[in-house]
């Protein structure tokens, strides 16, 4: 074995990073939105037009923010079912504080604060306690709007001060909003975070095998617990930009966000059982849904019916990749 | 119907010289190992034969050709004197064979009548289960045997001795001519012993044919009427237990023709890099300490369940020791966690590579790379080329066979993934690297290669533990060995004193007549 003559030698890699990349899923993907593009601007003669699909890009970025946080708790093998009712928590946190003349600053800090708090609620009980991830959150999604109903009951805040308005509906350049810019920023850099870091890399290994990667060395309990905490700091970003844009808190507010996120994530190939996936699938994905509601809603379709196409997508992208795994195979 | 069998097995008196089951010319090959080499068995109705050997050689494999789970190569089975063939757990069923397993395979959601009759319960009108004459039927097995267990208690509230009843009754709710009892006393305690060996003669003066493995030649010798020795898959003595001694019967289980090579090694330790003292856990091993030094293989044997990986896995700071002190360099240690472990130059490679060593899904050089990803990175950020150049670096020095160094881990055999788990250790240039039974499962080639860097990394100066179950192996690769039994330090063996003898007394606990 020390004799070099003896020794093979193994390439880096056999596929290039270009083939890997034209055969993955995001491409696929890519394929799809551009398709949903061209069907919709098809299909309405008010599609295109700058300012309507600026206002397309609404129906995601809230979403996306905390699809990014969720598509790293996917891919450990944990999921966090609550970040809508953190959204209702955060929000009506935020609200309380409007009433009593909290400025914008305090405003974001308490929506922040909140959503970190919630976060860290559940990566204490997934992680210290060892429960399962899907029964906690499930539990603390009916315990934190349980609050906000309590709370509010049928009313609503509003009285939100004129700058907060900024967050949801400002406009950082001409069709560029502000929460469009925010995805952009944010989706860079959780493509750093999760593909070019050693923690990105620790949540890979985590997902895929986290007794091995306990056994490597890598303390599982801390990246799970940082992982609530940035999924519960996304939720509380999305609050504030939600409820900047609404103007108003009700305690239903991002009632069943949950599903459409965690569609978002698998939509754009994240595997539900962990291990795999990618934030430029989860940009992808958002696109996607964000240009199906939009269409659908330019066509007059009722909100019922959409929520029954998004439980048929999220169906449908669970299954596709599996099928998508055999035909490459 | 049972009734009907009873009778006609009381029938072969325990003088009967037929065998109820005879195996001839038994082979079976596994990918790069032969596990069985035209191997026979003969079991007698009424009669007890033990199966002797060391790990590895071939017993677990002959069990399972047995109860329908392998096919053979070649060879014959012939149940009562006609040929069969078992295709599946339900043909051996159905020819009366049924094993009870060292971890019973029973279902712990479901009641002991459940465990007892799962495949064959009693049917009443429209195809229903009759649970009625399921429970009495239970009932009454359950008396035959002295059980004192209630039918419709769920599984998961009894311990393991009561486990072993149940799975005893449902042997003889089949009406088993042949029941195979595999290590059956491994976890059980010096009472629950007691009342296994009473059932094993019950069964017996029932006529029943008894395959008995066990490692401990105390109750082989208490038990056993027959003997029948496997090495290395191959068939190497038979007889009556009445005929042979101890001594002999350990000498033919481990005497061996060198067919081996191991290394040549220079002993020449230096100074002490590990010093354990008092490590003891609650329940798995008590008052442990030895020290180890750079440049030495140390040896760890035992049988299984002897505590060893335990201790070692408690060192890597996966189980937390009740009391203890671990010195690294001179100097107190205290190890929370693997991550801690590492850090004080402590690395283990698991004995289970699938779930604790290899990250299967992630490519051979993301593996590696793992624990010392500090090192290839600049400020938490990924150097891909740094990782390659360090997968490269340990994979040629392990001679890694693979098709690149971004296949996924889970593609390479087992021999070429442990080598990827070693090598993902050293680049984080250890102190002591813990190997627990670095080469169990692995083909031969790749057992040669782990063997030869284990040397080298000795001659290095880095302090090589080595937990391992295969005498040959302890033999031709520790400088010293300690011994575990039950917990605890049964012997430290080096020199003259270190025989696969004294090896395998040590181990069972022979003549020392404290078991």
């Amino acid at each position: 074995m020390t004799d070099a003559s003896n020794t093979r030698h193994i390439p880096d890699r056999l596929q290039s990073n270009a083939a890997r990349i034209l055969k993955s899923w995001e491409v696929l993907l890519l394929g799809v939105a551009i398709l949903i593009f061209v069907a919709n601007s098809f299909a309405s003669p008010y599609f295109l037009n700058a300012w309507n699909l600026s206002d397309a890009t609404f129906n995601f970025t809230e979403k996306a923010m905390i699809a990014f946080a969720m598509a790293l708790l996917i891919i450990s093998g944990e999921i966090d079912l609550s970040v809508a009712a953190i959204i209702a928590l955060a929000s009506t946190a935020m609200g309380a504080a409007a009433q009593v003349g909290a400025g914008t600053f305090e405003l974001v800090l308490i929506g922040l604060v909140t959503g970190l708090t919630a976060g860290a609620f559940n990566g204490v009980l997934v992680t210290l306690m060892g429960l399962p991830s899907i029964v906690v959150t499930i539990g603390t999604m009916s315990l934190f709007r349980g609050i906000s109903y309590i709370i509010l009951g049928d009313g609503a805040y509003r009285g939100y001060p004129a700058d907060f308005a900024f967050f949801g509906q400002g406009y950082v350049w001409w069709v560029l909003s502000f929460e469009f810019v925010l995805f952009a920023v944010l989706a860079v850099i959780y493509y750093v975070v999760l593909h070019r870091t050693n923690f990105g890399r620790t949540v890979y290994t985590i997902g895929n095998n986290a007794t091995a990667a306990s056994f490597s060395g890598i303390r599982v309990a801390r990246v799970k617990f940082i992982l609530f905490l940035l999924t519960g700091l996304m939720a509380g970003v999305a609050a504030i930009c939600l409820t900047s844009r609404l103007g108003s808190t009700r305690p239903s507010i991002a009632f069943g966000w949950e599903l459409e996120v965690v569609t978002m994530v698998v939509l754009g190939g994240v595997s539900i059982l962990g291990g795999s996936g990618s934030i430029p699938g989860v940009v992808i994905a958002a696109f996607v849904m964000g240009l199906v509601t939009f269409g659908l809603g330019l066509l007059n379709v009722p909100g019922i019916v959409m929520s029954i196409f998004i439980g048929l997508m999220l169906i449908g992208v669970i299954a596709l990749p599996r099928l998508w795994a055999k035909w490459r195979a | 119907m049972q009734m009907s069998i009873e009778t006609q097995t009381r029938e072969a008196s325990p003088v009967s010289t037929d065998p109820v089951l005879t195996l001839d010319g038994i082979t079976k090959t596994f990918p790069g190992v032969k596990a069985l080499d035209q191997v026979s068995l003969e079991l007698y109705p009424g009669q007890v034969t033990a199966l002797v050997g060391e790990n590895g050689a071939g017993k677990s494999t002959i069990v399972k050709t047995l109860t329908g789970i392998y096919q053979p190569d070649e060879g014959t089975i012939r149940v009562a004197g006609e040929d069969v063939q078992f295709t599946t757990a339900q043909d051996a069923s159905a020819a009366g064979i049924t094993a009870i397993h060292q971890e019973t395979v029973l279902f712990d959601e479901l009641t002991v009548a459940e465990n007892i009759f799962i495949g064959h319960a009693p049917k009443g009108r429209f195809g229903m289960i009759d649970w009625a004459e399921m429970r009495r039927r239970a009932r009454e097995i359950l008396d035959r045997i002295d059980a004192d267990l209630d039918p419709d208690m769920p599984l998961r509230d009894l311990g393991i001795a009561s486990k072993h009843l149940v799975a005893i009754a449902r042997a003889l709710s089949v009406d088993a001519r042949v029941v195979i009892m595999d290590e059956p006393t491994a976890a059980l305690s010096h009472k629950e012993i007691e009342e296994l060996y009473e059932l094993v003669e019950r069964l017996k003066a029932e006529g029943r044919a008894i395959l008995f493995i066990s490692h401990k030649f105390d109750e082989i010798f208490r038990i056993a009427d027959r003997f029948t020795v496997f090495r290395d898959g191959k068939h190497v003595g038979a007889g009556l237990i009445s005929e042979i001694s101890e001594a002999d019967l350990v000498r033919l289980m481990v005497g061996r023709d060198v067919d081996q090579i191991f290394p040549d090694r220079e002993h020449t330790p230096s100074d002490e890099v590990l010093q354990v003292v008092g490590y003891s856990h609650p329940t798995e091993f008590d008052s442990i300490g030895f020290t180890l030094r750079k440049g030495e293989i140390l040896g760890f044997y035992g049988l299984v369940g002897a505590g060893r990986s335990e201790v070692m896995q408690s060192l890597f700071g996966i189980t937390k020791p009740s009391k203890g002190v671990v010195k690294i360099d001179g100097d107190i240690k205290v190890i929370r966690s693997p991550a801690d472990a590492v850090d004080n130059g402590i690395v283990y490679v698991p004995e289970d590579r699938g779930k604790q060593g290899a990250v299967i899904g992630l490519p051979i050089f993301q593996n590696i790379t793992l624990p010392s990803l500090s090192q290839t990175s600049r400020a938490g950020f990924l150097r891909m080329s740094e990782e390659f150049a360090l997968a490269r670096e340990y994979t040629e020095r392990l001679d890694l066979r693979a098709a690149s160094l971004d296949q996924d881990v889970g593609n390479l055999s087992g021999g070429n993934q442990q080598k990827v788990v070693i090598a993902k250790w050293l680049a984080t240039k250890p102190k002591v690297i813990i190997l627990d039974e670095p080469t169990k499962g692995i083909d031969i080639g790749s057992k040669a290669a782990v063997h030869a860097f284990m040397a080298e990394l000795a001659a290095q100066g880095l302090a090589v533990i080595m937990v391992s179950s295969e005498i040959p192996e302890v033999m031709g690769m520790s400088d010293r060995v300690i011994v575990m039994r039950e917990g605890l330090i049964a012997a430290e063996l080096e020199g003259d004193n270190l025989t696969p003898e004294t090896l395998v007394r040590h181990a069972a606990g022979i003549g020392e007549g404290d078991q």
